[in-house]
């Protein structure tokens, strides 16, 4: 893989959270022996993928299952126990806040609650100067001003309203203002972490399409996290379908809609419900999704999945690019077993 | 102009207006930190003027007694002093101490609790176990040692002018963790909010954050212990003084004036005592009432601010 070709690239990326507390809480008596143990939730396992510029990858899956997490890794708001994240061919996981400062106005964030994602202290005009005049310390304020007016008509917030807090703002204005201090310091590559999930339906649209628009003017390139699968195939070039931390299958959104492979993607998408057509075959998956703290051995969904068999039971699948350029985690259709 | 506009059609103004336990309170408290300010101009005598002492003067009883004089509306000390005079100067005197030690505790307690709740890990771990030691020392030890051990240091006489600024440290010392909580435990709270990501994502350095992101929002419940906490300053630089460890006979205190005045109580003079002691209940519970409405104007859940 050519790494310098796409905007940005992530090799075995794992992320662990240790969630066992002090150390007087991780010690136990068993046996008569005192016992050390560690609870470490893990988040992220061994995730690839690439992004290309200008498009829209969509990252889905259940509740908890990582996305948030992946996001926030390749920021570099968490650092990573171990892999890589490279952009445009630079190797950005180690850096430290002071070499990072040079990606912070090339990457930005756009969150999932506009409710906390707005600083209530400060009114609109401070929330989105803030970021223009800490990485140009040298912009005079009428170029602030100037800037700041700009991007709030872009986003459709009236700039007269800039002296205001957000809490005078509805839902819809907040995620506005919200993506109007991404855009503030022109990124090319924006993070959307569920931007439309806390929203109403009927201002879900606006602000999806808001997005889209944005893309087009700024030639923009999306990681989108959703779990919203409608959402997904409105607005996404590529799809990655994560299950319990791991990628299962990374396809175009045409391919992955007409010709799920993985078990769990066809699992997932025949969920959706659609409106005036009867779907006989709802896959329904058996038990729970197992706890992140204790992964299950081999592939991570094989307790759930149809289709398992031994291997699936001990081996771990691996990433594989099929001839359409789907890649998909499968033993079963690495075998060819499955269509 | 603006900030004023806000304010005036502010909630905050309108319950404030509404509550009387509030105005009032707020009214006496003004009006006695405006009198205690004022002592030199209002006062009628200077008490730190020893020429114009008379000792023929002591003990004598409030105007209105027998045995009283028109000069002096209280009566006098046990030096010959104006009492009204001397109270006066004594509030000044107290509530300097008082807000000087909560501001110093205010200052220390605030950057500790800031540090520890948003580093936290071994940071806030060391900082937490010194808040916990801190507390478990009382404070009049702490007050009994460093006062000894400065008159030993450097003799009386400059304890006597050291006085003030020592008490601040003191009182402001042994008070500390109670802020360093109270931030801490908001910090808490609010570094896990996504406006903190997005200020990382944005790059700004974690004193940045800290100060100007965080900080903001954890104020509220800062802003309600300070009121409490300045009339616990006053209190407690009263008790030192009653003990006779905190502002010397020169130039007394409330404290140190109730002290002056209690070994008299039963030889009849009940005044040197009786008025500063009514003065300093007064003015503890006018700044308690008022941090009590401010408690409850303040609370999210009656009230999103």
């Amino acid at each position: 893989m050519d790494k310098s070709n796409h905007l940005l690239t992530i090799e075995n990326l794992v992320k662990h959270f240790d969630i066992s507390g002090g150390l007087l809480d991780q010690l136990s008596i068993e046996k008569g022996r005192v016992k050390r143990h560690r609870t470490i939730v893990k988040a992220v396992n061994d995730v690839s993928l690439f992004i290309k510029p200008g498009e829209t990858l969509s990252v889905v899956g259940e509740s908890g299952c990582g996305k948030s997490t992946l996001a926030r890794t390749i920021l570099g708001l968490y650092p990573p126990e171990s892999g890589q994240v490279f952009y445009r061919g630079d190797r950005i996981d180690h850096l430290s806040s002071q070499q990072m400062l040079p990606y912070r106005t090339k990457m930005q964030m756009i969150f999932q609650d506009p409710y906390a994602s707005l600083n209530p202290r400060m009114n609109v005009e401070r929330i989105l100067e803030e970021p223009v005049i800490f990485h140009n310390k040298s912009i005079r304020s009428d170029e602030v001003t100037e800037k700041v007016a700009e991007v709030m008509d872009l986003v459709g917030v009236d700039p007269k309203w800039s002296d205001r807090y957000p809490h005078e703002f509805s839902g819809g204005q907040r995620q506005r203002i919200s993506i109007a201090r991404a855009l503030m310091v022109d990124p090319e590559f924006i993070v959307a972490d569920e931007p439309v999930s806390a929203l109403d339906v009927s201002i879900q649209a606006q602000i999806l399409n808001l997005l889209m628009d944005a893309q087009e003017k700024r030639g923009l390139t999306y990681l989108l996290i959703t779990h919203d699968l409608s959402v997904v195939e409105h607005v996404s070039t590529r799809v990655a379908v994560m299950y319990l931390g791991c990628l299962c299958e990374l396809a175009t959104v045409k391919e992955l809609y007409n010709s799920p492979r993985h078990p769990y993607t066809k699992a997932l998408l025949s969920a959706i419900p659609r409106l005036g057509v009867r779907q006989p075959k709802h896959i329904r998956l058996k038990g729970e999704v197992p706890t992140p703290i204790n992964l299950p051995p081999g592939c991570v969904f094989h307790n759930r999945c149809t289709y398992a068999d031994d291997r699936c039971i001990v081996e771990v699948p691996k990433l594989l690019e099929l001839p359409s350029g789907t890649f998909v985690a499968c033993h079963r259709v690495e075998e060819g077993r499955l269509d | 102009m603006k900030r004023w506009q806000r304010f005036k059609s502010s909630y905050f103004l309108y319950s404030f207006r509404r509550d009387p336990v509030a105005v009032s309170s707020f009214t006496v408290f003004f009006l006695l930190v405006a009198v205690a300010f004022l002592a030199p101009v209002i006062a009628p005598f200077n008490p730190y003027d020893t020429t114009i002492i008379d000792i023929m003067d002591a003990e004598i009883a409030p105007s209105w007694m027998e045995g009283g004089e028109d000069r002096f509306w209280l009566g006098t000390d046990i030096q010959g002093r104006d009492l009204f005079s001397t109270m006066l100067y004594g509030l000044r005197t107290s509530v300097i101490i008082g807000l000087g030690a909560v501001i110093f505790q205010a200052i220390l307690g605030i950057s500790v609790g800031l540090t520890s709740g948003y580093l936290g890990g071994r940071i806030d771990a060391f900082f937490m176990r010194i808040a916990d030691i801190q507390f478990s020392i009382p404070y009049l030890i702490v007050a009994i040692i460093t006062s000894a051990i400065f008159q030993l240091a450097f003799g009386v006489g400059r304890f006597e002018q050291m006085a003030m600024p020592l008490l601040i440290v003191i009182i402001g010392m042994s008070e500390w963790p109670k802020y360093a909580r109270t931030v801490r435990a908001s910090v808490l709270g609010e570094k896990n909010k996504e406006y903190v990501e997005a200020a990382r994502v944005i790059g700004l350095n974690r004193r940045i954050i800290m100060f100007r992101h965080i900080l903001p929002n954890t104020l509220t419940p800062v802003l309600v212990i300070s009121t409490i906490q300045v009339a616990q300053a006053v209190m407690s630089e009263a008790a030192l003084s009653f003990l006779g460890l905190g502002m010397p006979i020169t130039k007394p205190s409330l404290g140190s004036l109730i002290n002056a005045g209690f070994e008299y109580v039963f030889s009849g003079s009940w005044w040197i005592t009786f008025f500063p002691g009514i003065l300093l209940v007064v003015f503890t519970l006018v700044i308690i009432l008022f941090g009590d409405w401010l408690r409850d104007v303040l609370n999210p859940k009656l009230y999103k601010g």
